[in-house]
């Protein structure tokens, strides 16, 4: 067999990381609408992203699952268009349209071919600007809805995030489920609708990127022909979110073999000056892959669980530091006890140098391995508008994870990271759990 | 519209000539090598498929070919646990496998310069694993809490092992990837041992690289990494419990408490991608998208969400790529105050239309035309189409047939739709499914 000490070593210290290759221009349109464009003209279709910041967060008191409910609708008919006509229309052009609703905006995907632009753009627009929200699609797409909360009802993942999301968020939209209740979602009118359009789809909400085969005029005047008759203003912003709980465990009682833990406690902005360091302690205590010691622990050296990781969760109204793990009931005990071990041993501790050198040399050689796919690229173009970065930050980023040292995460760490204030919600039968509330 | 579509017809066939490079080689050892080039972005997916999957273990190891994609990562002559992984993700990249029942996969998601890196270490853990007791004990752990995650925590998934054991009487597609649980609880050392030698060799086996890579740069690293490798002698077609004809209809209802949405299920035994006969499974691709493609143009989604209301989801389904006979099924989800009994009549009521009434020839076209753009858009993804041509090599097809599966696609006829459909729909083939709470809280909303 060949040995790989040597190339190991050659290879991990010679090679840089791969730059993205992804040249963004800012594109303005006549009309004023601002995109992010990158041309990529080798395969002959867009890649185009909206997003309406807001989202599901500006559903009107009492209308829980109002915007979630209308997002579904746009596609089921608009202008002269029914439901089947529309979706119709969009298989004859073979667009892809998909409409998404999460708590912090709206987001429509759509993909057309070069050969097909204009018609998917003008069928787009019509689902956007004169939806029908006809009463017998309202009707078959709150059916759908209503079974999706049934059957959330007795997931015990959602009924893990709905608890968690419930006793830290409260009365914040973050603290129920977008989807709305069976009783909010059954009461909704055709006017409640159009009042949630109304509210998310606005110019004032609006970010856009384009990645593919058009030009930065095309998409000016494609921006202005798609977007400019939308409203100016929708809804105002949601406020910002207290969080209700300390430290603790709370059971939800539910028959099921594996019990299922959802754990947090306040989390790290993302313009705060320690955010990168977070960034990087967070990827070396619970990142997403194998090489984390959450993994580790757990998973690797005791076989408690398939997966378990953690993660900053920064919304736009609220920041936390969230994980999650899966155990059988009888163990699900151990894994707990295992990750508060690893919560206060990264605080007191912070992390080691070849635990950083490694977490630096993963986070900025996956990097440019995102933007790969005019689809994604896309995504991930509206994502750093909505979290404000600037149009270069992806030739700055490496640089601000290279810059994290030791002490930086012994600092951050020990400021954020508090086994005390850990709060889990677990739903199922766990054993040797003492529940707190 | 119309006119639109005819159009489009001309400029795609255009299009669709300038699709991704594909080069394939074959080293001396047995290797099969196939190169997807795709220079947009300096990254690289490098992925090696064996020809071993869940239906190719022995009886009574049942999850022996998924716990052993868990110990490759334990560990080889070169590398020390966990190594591999620590060491991917040292240079950036990520990796993971995944196993079914005709193949299993590795790979890895790297910069384009770091490959021969990758390459070494897959190469390496084919022939080279070294497992000791401890690690192989504490993984068993893991694939229980995975089977705990997937399965036992989903009545869906539960209902979904019944229902493929009594779908197939004998071939071991019957039996779930991840395991029966009393026989995943039990294997060894020795089972994945015994599994790995017979299986993980150059022969058996097929490299992707798809990405920022010219084709004989591949070659040359594959010749260096790959190319020492024994291949395993004797190592012959894959043999497999056949199915008999199979007579009688099978019907089962999944009782728990944690079902919020009752629903129903049927499948019939249908046949897959053959080499150089794929036009059936064509055939067979276009009945599902006309029956439950898209809930709004659909068959099952027009009859029965629109005009009867009688359900709130529809869809029909078959997986065409396998390397024994395959299913094609569809199912149904009642709206409230609907029983199963009365969804399924409805079901079956409006397939017995659509056999009747034929084929909408807008939507056949509309449908035809779509299959057409989705090659351009699936070239978006150098990493799904790997995964494409991986799932179709070691499932008894080539590349000749891969590339030949659009312009089959494309010359399905109505009626040779029709005719596949009423071979397949055989009730003495089929299984029916129902899942529902217990006893008569069917009806529940």
């Amino acid at each position: 067999m060949i040995r790989l000490a040597f190339a190991l070593t050659g290879l991990l210290f010679a090679a840089l990381p791969a730059r993205a290759a992804v040249e963004i221009q800012e594109v303005v349109s006549p009309g004023g609408i601002t995109a992010w464009l990158v041309e990529e003209h080798s395969i002959p279709f867009v890649a185009l992203e909206l997003q309406f910041k807001g989202g599901a967060s500006l559903d009107a008191a009492g209308k829980r699952g109002a915007i979630n409910l209308m997002t579904g609708l746009i596609e089921e008919g608009a202008g002269d268009l029914d439901a089947q006509g529309f979706a119709e229309a969009v298989e004859s052009l073979a667009a892809r349209f998909s409409f998404d609703v999460f708590d912090d905006g709206l987001s429509i995907s759509a993909q057309f071919l070069t050969e097909t632009r204009e018609a998917s753009v003008a069928l787009l627009k019509s689902a956007l600007t004169e939806p029908r929200f006809d009463d017998d699609a309202i009707e078959r797409v709150r059916q759908q809805v209503l079974s999706i909360i049934r059957s959330d009802a007795t997931d015990p993942d959602e009924i893990a995030s709905q608890a968690f999301d419930g006793l830290f968020f409260g009365d914040h939209p973050y603290g129920s489920s977008l989807n709305g209740t069976l009783e909010s979602v059954g009461a909704l009118t055709r006017d409640d609708i159009v009042a949630a359009h109304d509210r998310v789809i606005s110019r004032d909400h609006l970010f856009v990127a384009a990645v593919g085969d058009i030009t930065a005029e095309e998409l000016g005047a494609m921006l202005d022909d798609l977007l400019g008759d939308l409203p100016a203003s929708g809804a105002p912003e949601p406020a910002l979110a207290e969080i209700g709980v300390a430290g603790g465990i709370t059971v939800v009682p539910f028959e099921t073999p594996q019990s299922v833990a959802i754990f947090g406690h306040s989390g790290i902005a993302r313009d705060d000056p320690d955010f990168f360091a977070a960034f990087v302690m967070n990827q070396i205590l619970g990142g997403g892959n194998f090489s984390s010691r959450l993994m580790e622990e757990v998973r690797e050296k005791r076989g408690l669980t398939y997966g378990v990781y953690s993660y900053l969760m920064d919304k736009d109204y609220a920041d936390l530091v969230v994980g999650r793990v899966a155990s059988a009931n009888d163990r699900i005990a151990d894994a707990i006890a295992v990750i508060k071990d690893e919560w206060a041993r990264v605080a007191a501790e912070g992390v080691s140098d070849a635990e950083l050198a490694d977490a630096k040399t993963y986070l900025t050689g996956a990097y440019p391995l995102r933007f790969d796919g005019n689809a994604r690229i896309a995504g991930l173009l509206v994502g750093m508008q909505t979290a404000g970065l600037p149009i270069d930050y992806i030739a700055t980023r490496n640089d601000k994870v290279n810059a994290v040292t030791a002490e930086d995460i012994r600092r951050v760490a020990a400021r954020l990271i508090d086994p005390e204030a850990l709060h889990f919600v677990v739903v199922g039968q766990p054993e040797g759990l003492e529940a707190t509330n | 519209m119309r006119r639109l579509a005819a159009c489009l017809m001309s400029c795609l066939f255009a299009v669709t000539a300038q699709a991704a490079e594909v080069t394939t080689y074959t080293l001396d050892n047995g290797l099969e090598i196939v190169v997807l080039e795709d220079h947009r972005a300096p990254v690289v997916v490098h992925m090696v498929w064996y020809r071993a999957g869940a239906a190719d273990e022995p009886p009574g190891k049942s999850g022996i070919a998924h716990y052993l994609e868990h110990l490759l990562f334990k560990g080889t002559d070169d590398l020390a646990p966990g190594e591999f992984s620590d060491t991917v993700a040292r240079n950036g990249g990520s990796d993971n496998a995944f196993t079914s029942w005709d193949y299993t996969g590795y790979f890895q998601r790297v910069a384009a310069d770091r490959l021969e890196l990758m390459m070494q270490m897959e190469a390496d853990r084919m022939r080279d694993l070294r497992l000791t007791g401890t690690d192989i004990l504490t993984e068993r752990d893991v694939i229980i809490e995975e089977r705990n995650q997937r399965v036992e925590n989903d009545p869906g998934a539960l209902f979904n092992e019944q229902r493929r054991a009594a779908m197939y009487l004998n071939h071991p597609y019957g039996i779930p990837i991840i395991g029966w649980r009393h026989e995943a609880e039990a294997l060894t050392l020795d089972d994945a041992l015994a599994f790995y030698r017979t299986f993980y060799a150059p022969n058996n086996a097929i490299l992707i690289v798809a990405g920022d890579v010219e084709p004989e740069d591949v070659l040359e690293l594959a010749k260096t990494h790959y190319g020492p490798l024994a291949p395993t002698l004797g190592l012959g077609d894959r043999q497999r419990p056949a199915e008999p004809p199979q007579l009688s209809e099978r019907r089962l209802t999944f009782e728990d408490p944690r079902v919020a949405q009752p629903y129903v299920v049927r499948t019939y035994l249908a046949p897959e991608r053959d080499p150089g006969a794929q036009e059936e499974a064509a055939a067979l691709v276009l009945l599902a998208e006309l029956l439950g493609g898209n809930g709004a143009t659909s068959v099952l989604g027009r009859k029965l969400q629109f005009e009867a209301q009688k359900a709130v989801f529809t869809s029909a389904f078959y997986q065409a790529v396998s390397y024994d006979d395959t299913s094609f099924g569809f199912y149904i989800v009642p709206v409230p105050g609907l029983s199963l009994a009365e969804a399924e009549a409805a079901l079956d009521q409006a397939v017995d239309e659509f056999l009747a009434e034929g084929i909408d020839p807008d939507q056949f076209a509309r449908i035809k035309m779509q299959l057409r753009a989705s090659r351009i858009y699936a070239e978006d993804s150098p990493q799904r189409l790997a995964r494409r041509y991986g799932a179709a090599l070691t499932s008894g097809l080539t590349v000749e047939d891969i590339e030949a599966w659009p312009d089959i696609l494309q010359a399905v006829t109505a009626e040779d739709v029709l005719a596949a459909a009423e071979r397949v729909f055989d009730r003495r083939r089929s299984v029916t499914g129902w899942l529902m709470q217990p006893q008569s809280q069917e009806v529940t909303q």
